[in-house]
C-alpha cells in the first residue's frame, strides 16, 4: 500500500548518447567513490523477438513469437473494430463483454468454469478503437482452452438473462461513478469537452437510458456485423511456443470461417475544437481534495507530430520528474501526484488533459500552478531537460516486451494502429530526432490554455471563492447526475 | 490427500506439441552472501530483456511505530527519495529517469520494499543511489525536507483514504480487529494529528535503528554478470555502517477475537457495503495457505459459492472479495460485499452466513477443490514472468527471504496448496471463520 508515484504511463524510445565506460570492478570492500555519479555503460541492446507470420485460411493473420522463459502462453486476437468507428459505442463495449457470457455449446457458467479448472483466463474487450480477446494460459492447457477462446470470438450465444444481469451491473457501475470523485471527473470532463453529440462524450459504459433500451438482437447484430470477416484480425501469439507446432491447433480451432460481416467503419465527424476557456464545477460537500482536470480536444494517433508530442508530455507532466509533479507534489505539496496526457484515438481526435486531486484549501493555489506550468511551457526548454525527457522515454522500450502480455500486447497494436513493421525497432530513432523546435511546435500547437475546459469536482462552498478569483473564464455548477445521462 | 496430488501433477505432466521447451519454470536460480556489514545479497541472473532491478527490503514497518507517530515508517519511505550525502535533492529521480530507468516504494505493517528498474548499463548508478541513501541519507536530510513530504502524505491520505468511496473502512477494521496497543491497531497511512507531529529528531532515531543494513535485504536481479554484479555491491556497499544493536521480533500477545463486534460507519456513498473480517494464522503458518485456497472457492470467479449467489443469481450485490491478508504476526481474513441499489445488508449477510455455514458442514467437491488449485498453480506461472517492479521476481525473492529465509522459495511456496486436501478447507473454515467471534463493518449512506 501507500505506493509513492502514482502509475505515469509511459511507453517507449531511444538511444543515449553518454559515453561508454567500462564497469570498474573495484577491489571488494574498498569505500567507493562518490564524488560523482558512476557513468553509464554502453546501451545494452533490446534484441526484439522475431515475429513469425502465418495465416488461418479464412481466418485470421496469426504472428507467433517464442518466449520460453515461463510455460505459460498468452494470446491476443484483435480487430479494428472499437467503439469510435461506428457511431455505437455502448454497443461495441456490451457485445465485448458478453462474448464469454455463454458461447457455443457452453453457458456462461460453463465456460468459467472450464477455463478455471484450467488456469486459464479469457478477458474480452472493446476499446474506442478495437475489440479483444486475450486468453492466458499455461502451456501444457491449451488445447482444452483454446476452443473456448474461439467459441467467444466467433460463435456468442447472447443469452437474454446475461444480459439483463450485465444491464443491472452497469445501472449500478454509473451510480459507484458518481460517488467517486476520481472516476467522475473522467466522465464530466469528456461530456464537457464532446457534448451529448459526439461520440467522444460518454462513456462506452453507456446511458441508463440506453442500458434500458438495449436488446439481445442488437449485440447478435452488432457482432454478425463487426467481427467478420476474421480474415480483418489478427491473433497474436505469445510464449512458450514454436509457429510450427502450434499452428495446426490454431487453423482446427478456428476451422472454417464464417461468411458475411460488413465491417465498414462509419466515419464519425471530427468533434468541434473549444474557443474559449470555462471552468465548470461539481460540488461534493466536505471533500477533503478538490479533483481537478483541464484541456482540450486533443490529436488522433496518426498525428504526424507523436513523437513530439510524446517528448513534450514527459516533458509537462508524463514522467515523475515532470514539471507539473514536480511542481504541485514536490514545491508546493498540495497533491500526492499531479500528470499529463494526450489520449490518442484512431478515428477522431482524443482529449488532452493535465489534472491532479488537491487539497481542498489549497484548489485556487494549485489551478494557479497549473497555469503558470501551461505557460512556461511555451518558453524554450532547456536542452537538458529535453534529452533527459527523450532518453526516459527511448529506454523504457524493453518494459514493453518483458512478459508474454506485454508482448502480445505490444504487436497487437501494430495492427490496431496500422503502424510500419518496423515500427518498434525504429521508435528509439524516431524519440532520439525531435528538437527543440519539434517541441515548441508541439506545444504551441496542441497545448493553449486559454481555451481550455476546467472541471473540478470537490466542496463548492470552501473553493467557489478562491476560483472565482482567480477570473479564468466563466465558472458553472453541474450536477452529478447530468454529466452521466 | 494423495489423489488430489496426483490429479494436479498429470495436468502439469500432460506432453505438450505446442514447441515447449520449458519444464518446471519455478526454479529461480540465485547465488547469496552478507557483507560484513550485515546487509543480505541475492543475485539473480535472467537476460530476457536488458533490465535490472535493484530491489531491498528494510525489515520495518508501521507495526514498529511509537504511539503518536503512527504513519511514520511510511513518510520515512518517502524521505529516502529525498536526497542522501552524495546525491543532493532532486538527483536521484532525476538521474534515473536520465538513465531510463523508473522507482517506487511502498510500506506495509511489517516491512518496507523499494525498488529501482535500469537499463542494465546503468546497474552502477542504481547501486550508487541505493547504497549512498543506505549509508548517508542523513547528511541530507532537514527539518524542511520532513516538512515537505508530510504535505505530500498527507494529499496521499486524503486522496487515497478521506476522499475515495469507502476509504475510512479499513482504518476502522483494524482498531475494531485489535486492542489498543497492538502494533497492527493503527493505519500504515497513519491518522492526520500524528503526521503532523513527526519530527526531524524522528527521522534520526528511525533511521539509526531500523535502516541498518543487518536490517534489510537486497536482491539485483535481471540482466547481470553474476560475479561482476557481485563485486559491485562489494564495492558500493562497503562503506555502509553496521547497526549498533540488532532488530530482534517484535513481541507481542497474539491478539483474538472474543466477540462478534459491529460497527456501522457512514460516507458518501450511494451502495451501502458489508465488511466481514478475522484474525487468521500468520503468513506461512498451517492454515494460511488453506484460507487462500477458501478465497477462491468463495470469491474466485463466477462459480465461487459467494459471487454465484449474491452477483450471479441473486444479483443481490454489485461485487464480492474475500481474501486472506498474510502478515507477520498474523493474517487477517475479509469478506466484502457491496450491495445493489436497494438491497439490504441483512439480506447479504444471511446469504454469506449461509455460505460459510455449508463449507463449515461438508469439504468442497473434487472438481471445486482442484478448479481453485490449478488456479494458484497458474498464478505462480504468472508471478515468474516479470523481473522489477512491485511483485516482480526480484520483490517475491525479497519477500520469500523475509518470510521464509529462503529467497528461491516458489516451488515450496506451491507445494503448499498441492499438498492440500478438500477436508483441510473444511476445517479453516471450522476453526478461523467462526460466526460469534468476528468483526462486522457496514458502510452506509450519509443520512
Amino acid at each position: 500500500m501507500s505506493a509513492r508515484t502514482l502509475g505515469l504511463s509511459s511507453r517507449i524510445a531511444a538511444a543515449c548518447g553518454i559515453a561508454a565506460i567500462a564497469v570498474t570492478v573495484a577491489v571488494a570492500q574498498q569505500a567507493p567513490d562518490r564524488s560523482k555519479p558512476p557513468a553509464l555503460g554502453p546501451l545494452p541492446a533490446l534484441n526484439l523477438p522475431p515475429i513469425e507470420k502465418r495465416k488461418i485460411p479464412d481466418g485470421p493473420e496469426v504472428w507467433v513469437v517464442g518466449l520460453h522463459k515461463v510455460p505459460t502462453v498468452h494470446l491476443q486476437w484483435v480487430n479494428t473494430f472499437g467503439g469510435g468507428g461506428n457511431g455505437e459505442p455502448m454497443l461495441a463495449s456490451l457485445t465485448a463483454a458478453m462474448l464469454d457470457e455463454g458461447a457455443g455449446q457452453r453457458s456462461a457458467l460453463e465456460i468459467a468454469d472450464t477455463l478455471d479448472y484450467l488456469g486459464a483466463e479469457l478477458t474480452t474487450n472493446s476499446s474506442w478503437d478495437a475489440a479483444s480477446v486475450d486468453l492466458h494460459v499455461p502451456v501444457a492447457r491449451l488445447p482444452e482452452a483454446l476452443p473456448v477462446m474461439v467459441d467467444a470470438i466467433m460463435r456468442p450465444t447472447f443469452p437474454e438473462a446475461e444480459l439483463d444481469r450485465l444491464r443491472k451491473e452497469r445501472l449500478a457501475s454509473l451510480i459507484e461513478v458518481e460517488d467517486d470523485p476520481e472516476q467522475l471527473i473522467r466522465f464530466a470532463f469528456s461530456r464537457l469537452l464532446y457534448g451529448t453529440k459526439h461520440l467522444y462524450g460518454t462513456s462506452m459504459l453507456g446511458t441508463a437510458p440506453a442500458l434500458h433500451g438495449v436488446t439481445t438482437a442488437d449485440l447478435r447484430n452488432y457482432h454478425a456485423r463487426h467481427y467478420r470477416p476474421l480474415s480483418l484480425s489478427v491473433l497474436v501469439v505469445a510464449g512458450d511456443v514454436a509457429a510450427d507446432a502450434v499452428m495446426p491447433l490454431l487453423t482446427k480451432a478456428f476451422g472454417t470461417g464464417l461468411p458475411g460481416g460488413n465491417p465498414a467503419r462509419l466515419a464519425s465527424p471530427p468533434p468541434a475544437q473549444l474557443d474559449a476557456r470555462h471552468v465548470y464545477l461539481i460540488d461534493k460537500p466536505e471533500a477533503a481534495q478538490s479533483q481537478i482536470r483541464m484541456g482540450w480536444i486533443g490529436v488522433p494517433r496518426s498525428t504526424p507530430d507523436f513523437f513530439a508530442i510524446r517528448v513534450l508530455n514527459t516533458i509537462l507532466g508524463g514522467a515523475f520528474t515532470s514539471r507539473l509533479n514536480n511542481n504541485l507534489r514536490e514545491v508546493h505539496g498540495y497533491a500526492y501526484g499531479a500528470s499529463s496526457s494526450f489520449d490518442m484515438r484512431r478515428d477522431n481526435p482524443g482529449p488532452f488533459f493535465a489534472g491532479a486531486g488537491v487539497q481542498t484549501d489549497k484548489t485556487a493555489e494549485a489551478l494557479k500552478e497549473f497555469f503558470i506550468e501551461l505557460a512556461r511551457i511555451h518558453e524554450p526548454v532547456p536542452p537538458e531537460e529535453i534529452e533527459k525527457a527523450k532518453n526516459y522515454l527511448a529506454l523504457q522500450l524493453p518494459r514493453n516486451f518483458e512478459t508474454t502480455r506485454d508482448v502480445a500486447g505490444s504487436l497487437a497494436q501494430l495492427h490496431v494502429y496500422n503502424l510500419p513493421p518496423d515500427y518498434y525497432a525504429t521508435y528509439a530513432d524516431r524519440v532520439r530526432a525531435v528538437t527543440a523546435a519539434d517541441v515548441k511546435r508541439a506545444a504551441d500547437q496542441y497545448i493553449q490554455p486559454g481555451k481550455f475546459a476546467v472541471v473540478i469536482v470537490g466542496d463548492r462552498k470552501a473553493i467557489e471563492p478562491g476560483i472565482k478569483s482567480l477570473n479564468l473564464g466563466t465558472v458553472t455548477v453541474i450536477d452529478a447526475a447530468a454529466v452521466l445521462k | 490427500m494423495m489423489r488430489r496430488l496426483l490429479a494436479i501433477a498429470l495436468l502439469l505432466a500432460a506432453a505438450s506439441p505446442l514447441g515447449a521447451q520449458q519444464k518446471g519454470g519455478l526454479d529461480i536460480p540465485y547465488t547469496q552472501f552478507t557483507l560484513p556489514n550485515g546487509l543480505h545479497v541475492i543475485l539473480h541472473e535472467d537476460h530476457t530483456v536488458p533490465l535490472v532491478t535493484v530491489n531491498v527490503w528494510y525489515h520495518v514497518g508501521s507495526a514498529r511505530e511509537k504511539p503518536g507517530r503512527t504513519g511514520f515508517a511510511h513518510l520515512f519511505e518517502h524521505l529516502m527519495f529525498m536526497g542522501s550525502g552524495h546525491a543532493k535533492y532532486g538527483d536521484f529521480d532525476q538521474l534515473l529517469e536520465a538513465a531510463g530507468g523508473t522507482n517506487n516504494a511502498s510500506t506495509a505493517e511489517d516491512q518496507t520494499n523499494y525498488y529501482i528498474d535500469v537499463p542494465s548499463n546503468a546497474l552502477e548508478l542504481a547501486l550508487f543511489l541505493e547504497s549512498d541513501r543506505m549509508a548517508y541519507l542523513l547528511d541530507a536530510m532537514s527539518p524542511k525536507t520532513v516538512d515537505a513530504q508530510r504535505d505530500v502524505v498527507k494529499n496521499e491520505r486524503r486522496q487515497s483514504y478521506e476522499n475515495a468511496p469507502y476509504g475510512m473502512a479499513s482504518i476502522e477494521i483494524a482498531q475494531m480487529l485489535y486492542p489498543q496497543g497492538h502494533p497492527y491497531r493503527w493505519p500504515t497511512i497513519g491518522y492526520m494529528e500524528d503526521l503532523s507531529a513527526a519530527s526531524y529528531q524522528d527521522v534520526v532515531d528511525f533511521f539509526k535503528t531500523y535502516y541498518q543494513p543487518g536490517n534489510a535485504s537486497l536482491v539485483v536481479a535481471g540482466d547481470i554478470d553474476p560475479a561482476k554484479a557481485k563485486a559491485s555491491v562489494e564495492t558500493w556497499f562497503a562503506d555502509v555502517k553496521p547497526g549498533t544493536a540488532p532488530i530482534g521480533p517484535i513481541d507481542y500477545p497474539h491478539a483474538n477475537l472474543t466477540e462478534v463486534r459491529k460497527k456501522t460507519i457512514q460516507d458518501r456513498v450511494q451502495l451501502p457495503r458489508l465488511y466481514l473480517a478475522w484474525i487468521t494464522p500468520a503468513h506461512f503458518e498451517p492454515g494460511d495457505a488453506e484460507l487462500d485456497v477458501l478465497s477462491l472457492l468463495l470469491a474466485g470467479g463466477k462459480n465461487s459459492r459467494l459471487y454465484k449467489r449474491l452477483v450471479y443469481e441473486l444479483q443481490v450485490a454489485q461485487d464480492v472479495a474475500a481474501f486472506q491478508a498474510s502478515k507477520r504476526l498474523n493474517s487477517e481474513y475479509q469478506i466484502v460485499v457491496t450491495a445493489r441499489p436497494d438491497v439490504s445488508i441483512d439480506k447479504i449477510r444471511a446469504v454469506v452466513d449461509e455460505e460459510i455455514a455449508k463449507i463449515q458442514q461438508a469439504p468442497p467437491a473434487a472438481r471445486e477443490f482442484t478448479r481453485a488449485i490449478n488456479q494458484i498453480e497458474s498464478s505462480f506461472y504468472d508471478r515468474m514472468e516479470r523481473i522489477g517492479g512491485f511483485g516482480g521476481v526480484g520483490d517475491q525473492m525479497n519477500g520469500y527471504y523475509f518470510a521464509a529465509g529462503n529467497p528461491g522459495y516458489f516451488t515450496e511456496d506451491l507445494s503448499r496448496y498441492r499438498a492440500l486436501a478438500p477436508s483441510d478447507i473444511q476445517a479453516v473454515a471450522q476453526r478461523f471463520l467462526p460466526a460469534n467471534k468476528r468483526v462486522e463493518l457496514v458502510v452506509e449512506s450519509v443520512k
